[in-house]
């Protein structure tokens, strides 16, 4: 498998008028090829921040991020963004919302018969051909998720970039397009990153699940595998043993050890002092050796 | 069997027809009532004040000058057809150069900080100036009534096209504006694509406003440059001490600018998206 998206020693810190806000530090994560990846931690830790960064929306402090082994310095077509809150543009339809990336990625190499193919390809990946000539006010929050998403794949990215896509629907929808969702990555092999906070759609989804630590000074705490065979089915996932242990060890993460920075105020410190201390160590190690 | 329901159905469209009516008595009778209260209060005025027409005389003055308002005895004598349509004609001039200027100007007010600091102050300084104040610069640079008018109705609708439109670029939602960056669109697909069909319904906005102030600044300006115009008009019969034409042309500036109005927001509607 070869490593496609490296995110080495990353850090990202904000001014803002009360002085520098650490967002992210020493932020060190490999995306392999076809990986799906879901990031996941409490709101406020800085998640669609590593998102962001990844799709180059903005650039980091510190370190360096690569796709493809080429540096990211600003957006670009090989990598594809899903918006929560669907961002499709209200005047178009869902045929000229999906065209209009299509046109910009294959305009200058392809005819407009083809162009036009592309288009209806991804809204029909998406089951959405029959509303194609709908405009977004006029179909549900469901099916404009799915146009942005028909959007993003159009352009066939390298890597697919999704901020909590289903945050916004209601839990039935969700739960069917996590389904179609996983049919469609099955069949088009597109590597994945997916910004979510439900648990479940975390194990169900991802080959990796990358567990954030509260903000300030967020970083990866924990990486946890998903050794579940594709494809998945989630009623029979229900009860499996592999799937309720995943489970268990991102509640673990994100409850007991890292609980929500907004009600457990007690239980932080303590973790705050664990995660720290190596970095002042490391600095100092540092200066020791710049020292010698 | 069929009859049964063919008569239900009439009966449901009887139905449907006796509501529709209804409703539209009830959006007549107010209007209705409050122009009769009016013509009321007028000829009580009238009555009192034999300066004063009374209605009845202004709509046969009315009657006789719609007979035929497109006669031509020279220069100062023309039907009132004649003196709208100039006014017209002036105000779409002025109209149109200020929005080939201002929305231009408006937009990169709106994109660019460096282009808004050093603009905005000088709009807000010359905003609340009254455009009939521009007036006599206007005779100055351009030495003749019709294009001072048409520089007056210019400066006037220029300041709502600038100020509407950089207000409705510095709002177009940043999703929108992530969509266009996420897909790398070009300075030009940005702008037609997703800047201006943003834009618009403010833009509309802007142009209403105009038109509004345009129409009232044309009759004062018309009044003082002379000529012809629905202004210079109402003067004109001023001066003939003509007064039922006076009341006359009020009624027509108000149902002109009220049509106006009406078309620019029709327009409006036309043009504006909505998000849900």
């Amino acid at each position: 498998m070869k490593k496609f998206v490296r995110i080495e020693r990353v850090g990202q810190t904000f001014d803002t008028r009360k002085g520098a806000f650490v967002a992210l530090r020493d932020i060190d994560l490999t995306v392999e090829q076809g990986e799906f990846i879901t990031l996941i931690g409490h709101s406020g830790c800085g998640k669609s921040t590593l998102l962001n960064l990844i799709a180059g929306l903005t650039r980091p402090t510190s370190g360096v991020l690569l796709c493809a082994e080429r540096e990211i310095t600003g957006p670009g077509p090989d990598r594809a963004v899903v918006f929560q809150n669907h961002s499709l543009l209200p005047w178009l339809t869902c045929f000229q919302n999906v065209h209009l990336a299509v046109e910009r990625v294959f305009g200058a190499t392809e005819k407009r018969a083809q162009l036009a193919e592309r288009t209806r390809a991804a809204l029909d990946l998406v089951g959405l051909l029959p509303a194609q000539n709908k405009l977004p006010r006029e179909i549900s929050g469901g099916m404009k998720q799915r146009v942005g998403i028909a959007r993003a794949l159009a352009i066939e990215p390298g890597v697919l970039l999704m901020d909590e896509p289903f945050g916004a629907l209601d839990a039935l929808t969700r739960a069917h397009l996590q389904d179609e969702l996983l049919k469609i990555v099955a069949k088009t092999r597109t590597t994945t990153i997916m910004v979510t906070h439900d648990v479940d759609e975390a194990v169900l989804l991802s080959d990796r699940i990358v567990m954030l630590t509260n903000g300030p000074a967020a970083t990866i705490g924990e990486i946890l595998p998903v050794p579940l065979s594709r494809p998945r089915d989630r009623v029979r996932l229900a009860n499996d043993p592999t799937y309720l242990a995943c489970r268990a060890g991102v509640v673990d993460f994100l409850h007991r050890r890292h609980g929500n920075p907004e009600r457990s105020q007690a239980a932080a410190p303590a973790n705050a002092v664990l995660s720290v201390v190596p970095a002042p160590l490391e600095e100092a190690a540092a200066a020791a050796r710049a020292a010698a | 069997m069929s009859t049964v329901t063919m008569t239900t159905r009439g009966d449901a469209f009887a139905a449907l027809g006796r509501e529709r009516l209804e409703s539209a008595l009830k959006a007549v009778v107010g209007p209705v009532a409050g122009f009769a209260l009016f013509v009321l209060v007028w000829q009580v005025v009238a009555m009192r004040i034999p300066e004063i027409p009374t209605p009845g005389v202004t709509w046969h003055a009315a009657v006789e000058l719609f007979s035929d308002p497109f006669y031509d005895n020279g220069p100062n004598d023309k039907g009132i057809g004649w003196n709208l349509l100039a006014s017209l004609e002036r105000v779409a001039i002025g109209f149109g150069l200020a929005a080939l200027v201002g929305i231009p100007v408006g937009f990169a007010i709106g994109r660019y900080a460096a282009v808004r600091a050093m603009f905005s102050p000088i709009v807000s300084l010359l905003r609340p100036v009254s455009p009939l104040a521009w007036l006599p610069l206007g005779l100055l640079l351009f030495k003749a009534a019709n294009p001072a008018a048409i520089w007056a109705i210019f400066i006037c609708s220029i300041w709502p096209m600038i100020i509407n439109t950089a207000v409705g670029v510095s709002r177009v939602p940043q999703d929108y504006l992530n969509v266009a960056r996420v897909l790398n669109l070009s300075e030009w697909k940005v702008t037609t694509k997703v800047l201006l069909p943003a834009v618009l319904p403010y833009m509309l906005t802007g142009v209403r406003l105009s038109i509004g102030t345009a129409w009232l600044v044309i009759v004062a300006a018309e009044m003082l440059t002379g000529g012809t115009g629905i202004g210079f008009w109402l003067w004109d019969e001023w001066n003939n001490l003509k007064v039922e034409h006076i009341v006359i042309a009020i009624f027509v500036i108000g149902i002109v600018g009220l049509l106006l109005e009406t078309l620019l927001v029709a327009l409006a509607r036309r043009f504006t998206y909505t998000e849900e």
